[in-house]
């Protein structure tokens, strides 16, 4: 073992917390081999570490997100076209600072400012799709390669989503306020004590909206792994089914949740041997597409093009659960 | 004086529209607070994050919960 691996498995997957864990629930008199032992082991384990890491990251991540208020990142985008913004859109989509209440007055200030809808799109699905905290998450409870790859499809998915969106050419799709909304110009200063402050904020910020979804999540996910039947989750969403990944989609886009809620339940499914490319899309489709979201976005966009927002997004979320499945071999 | 808070009617604005409240009656003047909520006022304003403060028409901050006393400094 060499000492990357060896600090990975302490400081982000946190084998340390899980041996603790194990040896509490143990001096309880309960057996962690057993079910119900098996399921406490499991939801504690998982909701001390996940809010752990959420608090490190959240902070760490905030710091560096202050550098990209949305206004910021509108001027760097501001006058481009083609590709190469749509790359560029959906990497700062990662990085800057957003939360689904904000995606209207950000979507207006883009469309306001002359950004192209193929840019706008892109953005708009990268920022929920993939962000970094869920980055360094997807390594702690899988393993890097994972973790590379679902933000490398992410990114594929927005910019391929946007450039798709950009070529129906839906303009007149869009609310006219938006369009003739004011522009402002001014990009928030901050000092280095405003954005220390900031991230400290937005932990406890993010802490206090996203702890029901994890607690939910970590109770789901420790439901599959100790009371399920392999059996039952092979028979619906199995490697062997052609239908897992549409399934797994479908069932995910309605749903509303974070990422953080989503990850326990994504590594309980695999556990049970579910694919790899079944989960990621899962996980896409519930951060991705929501219906509280949708609804937002319906008020500055006509139907059609709503439409179009949802299909291309779950083309490109099949796509990428069909290929994951396809090459989960390569991981393993 | 009108102090507009900008927002969808998420908590952040309704917190902000608490210390805003505060704010005004520490400092001791008359105001009115006006929720916001429909998007293409907003947009009128050119904010980009919510929730927006809105002090006799003049957006003094976006996308930040300030505190009553960062308020009162601004009124």
């Amino acid at each position: 073992m060499n000492v990357f691996s060896g600090m990975n498995d302490q400081f982000l997957r946190m084998v340390w917390l899980d041996d603790l864990v194990r040896a509490g629930i143990t001096s309880l008199g309960l057996d962690p081999a057993s079910r119900i032992g098996g399921s406490v082991q499991f939801f504690v384990y998982d909701v001390i570490k996940i809010f752990i890491l959420l608090s490190v990251l959240i902070f760490a991540i905030s710091y560096v997100q202050s550098h990209f208020p949305p206004e910021r990142t509108r001027a760097i985008l501001g006058g481009r076209s083609g590709i190469g913004a749509n790359i560029l859109a959906a990497l700062l989509g990662t990085l800057t600072p957003f939360c689904s209440c904000s995606s209207i007055p950000l979507f207006i200030g883009f469309t306001a400012a002359g950004l192209p809808l193929a840019v706008t799109f892109s953005f708009l699905i990268s920022s929920p799709l993939v962000d970094l905290a869920s980055v360094i998450l997807l390594a702690s409870i899988f393993s890097w390669p994972i973790a590379l790859t679902y933000v490398a499809t992410g990114l594929v998915v927005a910019v391929i989503g946007g450039t798709v969106i950009g070529r129906l050419q839906m303009e007149d799709q869009v609310a006219t306020f938006a369009r003739a909304a004011r522009v402002g110009a001014e990009i928030p200063r901050m000092t280095r004590t405003e954005r220390l402050a900031y991230a400290r904020d937005q932990v406890g910020d993010i802490i206090h909206r996203v702890w029901p979804y994890v607690l939910v999540g970590v109770a789901i996910g420790a439901a599959i792994h100790n009371w399920i039947p392999a059996e039952a989750i092979a028979t619906l969403l199995g490697q062997d089914k052609w239908w897992a990944v549409p399934v797994a989609t479908l069932i995910g886009i309605p749903i509303y949740a974070d990422i953080f809620g989503t990850l326990p339940i994504a590594e309980a499914l695999v556990a049970k041997g579910v694919g790899l490319g079944t989960v990621l899309a899962f996980m896409m489709a519930v951060t991705a597409l929501s219906l509280p979201s949708l609804i937002m976005l319906k008020r500055v966009v006509r139907l059609p093009l709503l439409f179009t927002f949802v299909g291309v997004v779950t083309l490109g979320i099949l796509a990428i659960g069909f290929l994951f499945n396809a090459i989960t071999p390569l991981f393993v | 004086m009108i102090i507009k808070i900008l927002g969808s009617g998420c908590k952040k604005c309704l917190t902000l529209a608490e210390n805003a409240r505060s704010a005004a009656a520490a400092v001791g003047k008359q105001a009115e607070i006006v929720k916001v909520t429909d998007f293409a006022e907003i947009a009128a304003y050119g904010v980009m994050s919510t929730p927006g403060l809105v002090i006799d028409e003049r957006v003094v901050s976006s996308g930040k919960v300030l505190s009553a006393e960062e308020i009162g400094k601004l009124i």
